[in-house]
């Protein structure tokens, strides 16, 4: 029962950081039609950005410092280059976005180095939040699903409720229209690419410090958050959420459980098993959970 | 041929000629290529192994260099740590010249490379290399995949284990253990050898878990820690190293898991680190070489290389890097020659006077025999832990304390080597 307990909680703040980190992905895709490969390489900006500022001048500075660092380096990105970018079509923005990514990794390796930062949970956040029977909950994973949670409920919110919102929602299937009612659409696409990044920046902020600041943590991450996505729907929010749960969830029990296959275990392939997903559902529901469009 | 054309061509020629006397008459350098991660997951490990061998290669040309003046010089080649990345990085490494290589992380890429270097030696004899290998300890490298063209100056996997258990045969407190291991050809070997030496010194011991997971691709190791507290173990052996370590640690401090560690590679890279000073007395780690061992030979060495060491990481890690280094100076000192074949046969069957005590190259299989410890991390003296723990690990207030001294005869495993010699 304990043990039951403490992976689901386990799954779950897996899965939340997941979507912290997809979020801006699916919502880049939903509303530009644009694919950011260099969406994990703004959560690396992220966590080095909250490295840097948390040295400097704390760690809850930072919290709102670095993702809005991170956001205001994806509305530069997105004025002085996708948008002279977009008119070449998607592959050229996509080839964009791939090279942009390698960019980052490089500068990121210049200005601090190819080690790991000693990037640190603020002391304020460190220890349990409860315990379970006999195991402790730490206090910043709850931190982490309270963050992600309010997160998620913000931008539906800006979406839904918000006139900015609706007119990011009108700009995405009638630009042409909403522009004639005299908004500035560029404007608002890079609003929306700027607000992406941010989201990845504060994933970064959030997931630095619980795992690992370092110059390979763009990568790690990279392929996971594709299949969120792609699982989810692609640009679909709720999708995503959905996906990120899903998925957290399915590789914290497959660690949890040795049942043999094939002469291995089921906790040895558990890091397979999102993949394979993502795989089975293209085959069987090519636009994703909660996706609206075909392939 | 035009006239032109001609001409350009004489002067080319002219010119290489005289370039190439030039470069003899000053002595070329002797390459060698340090084939390791410097970007990915283990890029920092890397690092570490680079900046500790410019710092030994410095001090050998300082000193005069090999035969009568030639320098060495490293030179870094980026794998990382992909077995098929390395293999492109060594065909750039023949292709350049260079006939000697360093490699240390991850014995997937090690198997690969000594693969690759017998057959280039079998093609092209008189352009042979040679691989000296600081840190990849599948035991397999000197027994059935044992090479003439390989030689090992890490303690192997099962050395390690045969130390480490020989230690824990003394620790009746152990009760239950989990091991928990990366899933490549080295991880598999710590945990064999761990399961094969406890049935042997320890046959009362439980082995209640046995985990292999991915090689650094997990970054959140609760599940796994969640699972060694279900099992009610009391004591972790792992093999991790890099990030795979540190983050293990942090997920069972973080989770308040109360257990020993008994490790490899638990003495750098942000482990003790992310390990805090809750883990004092409760981490083992089985090395060659630790800062605050006593009657300390390396001692200037290591506080020499805590002044030059790169920003951020001052500990001074790899003494049987060092050592490395100078049996390869002596080699060629001794072969009166650059040659790899000559340099290779000079090192088998030496024996250096190493800053811990003897260590000997086994001629059987290219093994180096040496000396290990078994350390604890303590707090450290100025935190009010024992007088020896000076030196603490970066900067942690975890400092590294002496267990169990295993002379080099206790690790010294029988090899089904059967080496074929050029």
């Amino acid at each position: 029962m304990e043990f039951v307990l403490v992976q689901l909680l386990n799954g779950i703040s897996y899965g939340l950081l997941l979507f912290m980190l997809s979020s801006g992905l699916t919502l880049v895709f939903s509303l530009m039609g644009v694919l950011n490969f260099a969406h994990a390489s703004f959560y690396m900006l992220g966590a080095y950005f909250a490295f840097q500022v948390s040295t400097q001048i704390g760690f809850w500075p930072a919290l709102v410092i670095a993702p809005v660092l991170v956001g205001a380096i994806g509305m530069l990105v997105e004025r002085f280059g996708l948008r002279k970018v977009h008119r070449f079509g998607h592959v050229a923005e996509l080839l964009f976005t791939f090279g942009l990514a390698y960019l980052i990794d490089e500068a990121v390796h210049l200005v601090w180095g190819r080690s790991a930062v000693d990037y640190r949970v603020p002391p304020d956040l460190d220890g349990p939040l409860f315990s379970i029977f006999t195991s402790q909950y730490p206090m910043y994973r709850g931190f982490m699903m309270l963050v992600s949670v309010a997160m998620l409920v913000a931008i539906w919110l800006a979406l839904t409720r918000t006139r900015i919102g609706l007119v990011i929602q009108a700009a995405l299937s009638h630009p042409q229209t909403v522009e004639a009612l005299g908004h500035n659409v560029p404007r608002v696409f890079m609003l929306v690419f700027g607000g992406g990044a941010a989201l990845a920046g504060l994933a970064g902020v959030i997931g630095g410090n619980a795992f690992v600041t370092e110059p390979g943590m763009a990568a790690s991450v990279g392929p996971i958050i594709f299949v969120i996505v792609v699982v989810g729907g692609m640009g679909s929010l709720a999708g995503a959420f959905i996906a990120s749960l899903l998925i957290g969830c399915l590789q914290t029990f497959a660690i949890s459980l040795d049942w043999p296959i094939f002469g291995l275990k089921l906790s040895q392939i558990a890091p397979v098993l999102p993949y394979l997903l993502m795989v089975l559902l293209l085959i069987v529901r090519p636009k994703g959970l909660m996706g609206t469009r075909e392939g | 041929m035009s006239p032109v054309f001609q001409r350009a061509a004489r002067i080319f020629a002219a010119a290489t000629l005289l370039g190439f006397t030039a470069a003899q008459a000053q002595q070329p350098t002797i390459k060698v290529a340090y084939i390791d991660p410097l970007s990915g997951a283990f890029a920092n490990v890397g690092e570490q192994g680079l900046a500790e061998f410019r710092f030994a290669v410095e001090a050998i040309n300082k000193r005069g260099g090999v035969l009568g003046g030639r320098k060495l010089e490293v030179v870094p080649f980026d794998n990382k740590t992909s077995p098929q990345e390395s293999l492109n990085q060594l065909k750039r490494v023949i292709d350049q010249d260079i006939h000697y290589i360093m490699q240390g992380n991850g014995s997937s890429v090690a198997g690969a490379l000594i693969e690759a270097v017998n057959r280039h030696n079998e093609r092209n004899p008189g352009k042979e290399v040679l691989f000296l290998n600081y840190a990849a300890v599948d035991p397999a490298f000197t027994n059935e995949k044992c090479s003439f063209w390989h030689f090992r100056f890490d303690a192997n996997s099962d050395m390690k284990m045969e130390s480490l258990t020989t230690y824990m045969e003394g620790q009746k407190n152990i009760k239950k253990v989990y091991l928990i291991n990366q899933d490549y050809s080295f991880g598999q070997a710590v945990r064999k050898a761990a399961r094969e030496y406890l049935g042997r010194k320890r046959p009362d011991v439980q082995i209640v878990g046995d985990d292999l997971h991915p090689l650094g691709q997990v970054k959140d190791f609760s599940p796994y820690v969640a699972k060694i507290k279900a099992a009610g173990a009391d004591t972790v052996i792992t093999g991790n190293w890099g990030n795979d370590m540190s983050l293990l640690v942090k997920a069972g401090r973080d989770a308040g898991l109360n257990v020993d560690w008994y490790t490899y590679y638990a003495g750098g890279l942000g482990t003790p680190t992310a390990m805090g000073e809750a883990a004092a007395g409760h981490v083992k780690i089985i090395a060659e070489y630790h800062s605050n061992v006593a009657n300390n030979k390396a001692a200037k060495w290591d506080a020499d290389y805590r002044k030059h060491a790169p920003k951020g990481n001052p500990d001074f890690y790899y003494l049987r890097g060092k050592i490395m280094w100078d049996m390869f100076a002596a080699a060629i000192n001794k072969a009166k020659s650059a040659e790899p074949k000559a340099v290779a046969y000079a090192l088998e069957g030496m024996k250096w006077d190493g800053e811990m005590g003897e260590v000997e190259m086994r001629k059987t299989d290219h093994q180096l025999i040496q000396p290990l410890y078994v350390l604890t991390l303590v707090k450290a003296a100025a935190k009010g832990g024992p007088k020896e723990a000076k030196i603490d690990m970066e900067s942690s207030g975890l400092a590294p304390i002496t267990s169990a001294r295993l002379e080099a005869y206790t690790s010294a495993q029988p090899t089904s080597c059967n080496m074929t010699r050029p």
